[in-house]
């Protein structure tokens, strides 16, 4: 099994006749997800590709009964873009634009959470998701994954989780999903949502996580590791050397007074009985290794 | 991006929150014509981007111009924890009976905004938060409903400040969050918020944070013109539209992804090196990207020895091997450089780029065995 994405899900691409999104979606599409329907507002009746464009979400879901959404617009429009999924009732949302404002990202986050609880958003600013063999919906180069499990990805950084997923894949060891979360400071999803749907999947049998500095979300990851899951978890934790006071690349990636170092994440991770390790390559050596103890 | 104090008081005076009169002096002359305009006695402060200024003597009183003049000549170019004072904001003292504090910031693992206020603001904020957390009264608020001023009262209650005060505050208050959401800040913060000896409530110091992902919606924010970047290779960086931090080690480093760059410091640390810098050249890890790369990090004296780490996930390695072969065609490098390439294609790129090794070219297959090289070579 996988987790949020499967080969029966279907994709409403956002943005599909845009450069990224038409780039990104097709891809989708030829890696087997079920690209169904593509919204730009103003091309609603074309196409991409053979692809149906509609004006609204809501006409794309009426028609094509998709289930997932892949929010590929420009920072300012996005969180509209995801709103307006939500209340065409897509239980999936797939945001991977960056550069979304934190206000616009904090109130989005919150309508969600009232009006649409039922609606999943994973990112802003993240690489999306991917069940390797049934579903790819992001950036992610579906080549690099292997399907049949057993192992679950959550990660914040888009790189490190080609870098881990590449990794595995080379030791032919597979995937279940590889969610990204993202590096914004509100993210739909969290690392607990995630280890929550590991844990319930039968088909994940270990779990890798890949976080890094800033925010609490490592911290509390750990907690809910340490008392809920029985699963074997190797983190991978970025940014030990990162100064403080400084953005690292991500928005949410930032060390402030005292409050969101590597540190104190690897500590907390350690102390729930998490094996950290101390870079990405030890991490997936280590993952290999707890596999093959698996037999 | 920070702001300074002054700055800071102008955006809150846009949002009708009350600050000093006061103006902005780059010389000690500067200095005492804005206290003549802002009316003795006045308080000389030291424009910097760092906290504790009055602490660091950065901050001083002055009745009469000549000590005004002395006041000035004391802080400008002063050193304030690594920040140079190049101007002084000169404002109007306020007789302060009480000194409280207040700001708006997101509360990330509650995904909400959080309020706090305290009746024990002043320079000894830090101290009270360490000691007595209970000194701060917090207030979460959800972005959907925002703070109407009957909940801001009941805050300002729970916060016990004096009661001369409340209604005011409260007041201040539902503008400060207006600022911090409207005027889309990542921080704002008021400490002190004071009430005077004759009953007003009103801002007297101001630390602002904005987000710059907002800029597209703030035409006004160009008027804040960004000082001077001071290290000369994040100002070049910046001009090449590349996502650089310069740090203080001999290992300069490349790599494409946020995560995969901080990473590479850290290993790069792990293996007994230091990092020049930060930067993440994105996907994209083309020519021309890899160009405007190596001229930055080319740039940097302190620089011994390149380490490029880059993972090919949609772009392909080989087109990466490609951009990078280009990059060194157009840039005459001072010092070795180490390539990790892997990913999509890895084999394929390695390929290409085996004819253009030598003892300055180097290519290693891991991040760890490329780190433990570059580290090698800048000793
Ligand atoms: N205009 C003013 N009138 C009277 N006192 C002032 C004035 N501005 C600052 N101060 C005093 O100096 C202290 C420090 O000033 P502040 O602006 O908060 O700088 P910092 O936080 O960097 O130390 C304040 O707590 C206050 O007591
Ligand atoms: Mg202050």
């Amino acid at each position: 099994m996988s987790i949020f994405v499967d080969e029966t899900t279907t994709v409403v691409v956002q943005g599909l006749t845009g450069g990224q999104g038409r780039f990104h979606g097709l891809r989708n599409r030829d890696y087997g997800t079920k690209v169904v329907a593509g919204v730009t507002p103003g091309k609603g009746g074309t196409d991409v590709e053979g692809v149906p464009i509609y004006d609204t979400v809501a006409e794309a879901v009426e028609v094509t009964g998709a289930t997932a959404s892949f929010v590929v617009v420009p920072p300012r429009f996005a969180c509209d873009a995801i709103l307006e999924a939500a209340d065409a009732g897509i239980s999936l949302i797939v945001c991977i634009t960056e550069f979304i404002p934190a206000q616009d990202e904090a109130l989005t986050y919150n309508r969600l959470v009232r009006e649409h609880p039922g609606t999943r958003l994973i990112g802003p600013n993240c690489p999306g998701i991917i069940s390797p063999g049934k579903a790819n919906i992001g950036i992610t180069a579906g080549d690099i994954a292997l399907p049949g499990g057993p192992v679950g990805i959550v990660s914040r950084s888009g790189t490190l989780t080609y870098q881990a997923l590449h990794e595995l894949s080379q030791q032919g060891v597979g995937q279940t999903t590889c969610v990204g979360i993202g590096g914004d400071p509100v993210p739909g999803t969290n690392f607990i949502d995630c280890l929550e749907a590991f844990q319930a999947d039968p088909e994940t049998r270990a779990v890798m996580m890949i976080g890094e500095i800033g925010g609490s979300e490592e911290e509390r990851a750990a907690d809910y590791i340490g008392q809920h899951m029985d699963k074997p978890v190797i983190a991978y934790i970025a940014g030990v050397t990162a100064p403080p006071g400084r953005k690292m690349g991500h928005a949410g990636a930032i060390i402030s007074g005292s409050q969101g170092t590597a540190q104190a994440k690897i500590d907390a991770l350690r102390e729930a009985g998490v094996t950290v390790a101390s870079n990405p390559t030890e991490a997936g050596e280590m993952m290999v290794e707890i596999v093959r103890g698996l037999g | 991006m920070d702001l300074y104090e002054y700055q800071g008081k102008q955006y809150f005076a846009r949002f009708g929150i009350p600050v000093s009169p006061g103006g902005i002096a780059k010389s000690v002359d500067e200095a005492v014509a804005q206290a003549e305009a802002a009316g003795y006695p006045v308080v000389v402060k030291a424009q910097v981007k760092v906290g504790g200024r009055g602490k660091a003597g950065g901050i001083k009183l002055a009745a009469d111009p000549d000590e005004v003049r002395r006041a000035a000549e004391a802080i400008l170019g002063m050193d304030i924890r690594g920040h140079t004072v190049h101007r002084v904001w000169v404002e109007h003292a306020s007789d302060i009976a009480k000194e409280y504090y207040a700001s708006f910031t997101l509360d990330r693992p509650a995904k909400l905004h959080l309020g706090m206020l305290s009746a024990a603001g002043g320079v000894e904020i830090e101290e009270v938060a360490a000691t007595n957390p209970e000194a701060i009264a917090r207030l979460h608020v959800n972005p959907c409903d925002g703070l109407d001023e009957q909940t801001a009262r009941r805050w300002v209650d729970e916060a016990g400040l004096d009661e001369e005060a409340r209604e005011e505050a409260a007041r201040l208050l539902v503008r400060l969050y207006r600022c911090f959401v409207e005027g889309d800040c990542d921080l704002a913060e008021i400490n002190p918020l004071i009430l005077t000896t004759d009953g007003k409530v009103h801002a007297l110091d101001a630390k602002v944070t904005l987000d710059e992902n907002a800029a597209f919606r703030h035409l006004e924010w160009e008027e804040l013109a960004e000082d001077e970047i001071e290290d000369p290779r994040e100002k070049m960086a910046k001009e090449k539209g590349l996502n650089y931090i310069g740090l203080e080690g001999s290992v300069g480093i490349i790599a494409n992804g946020a995560g995969l760059a901080m990473s590479t410091l850290d290993v790069v640390n792990q293996v007994g090196g230091k990092a020049a810098n930060f930067l993440d050249i994105g996907g994209g890890a083309n020519a021309e990207v890899m160009t405007a790369a190596l001229e930055v990090i080319n740039a940097d004296p302190s620089v011994k020895a390149i380490l490029v780490n880059i993972f090919g996930g949609i772009t392909r390695v080989d087109d990466v091997a490609n951009g990078v072969i280009a990059a060194l065609a157009n840039v005459e490098i001072h010092s070795p450089i180490v390539l990790r390439l892997d990913g999509t294609n890895a084999e394929a790129g390695r390929a290409l780029l085996a004819s253009h090794l030598s003892d300055s070219v180097l290519a290693e297959p891991t991040m760890l065995a490329a780190a433990r090289r570059a580290v090698e070579l800048a000793r």
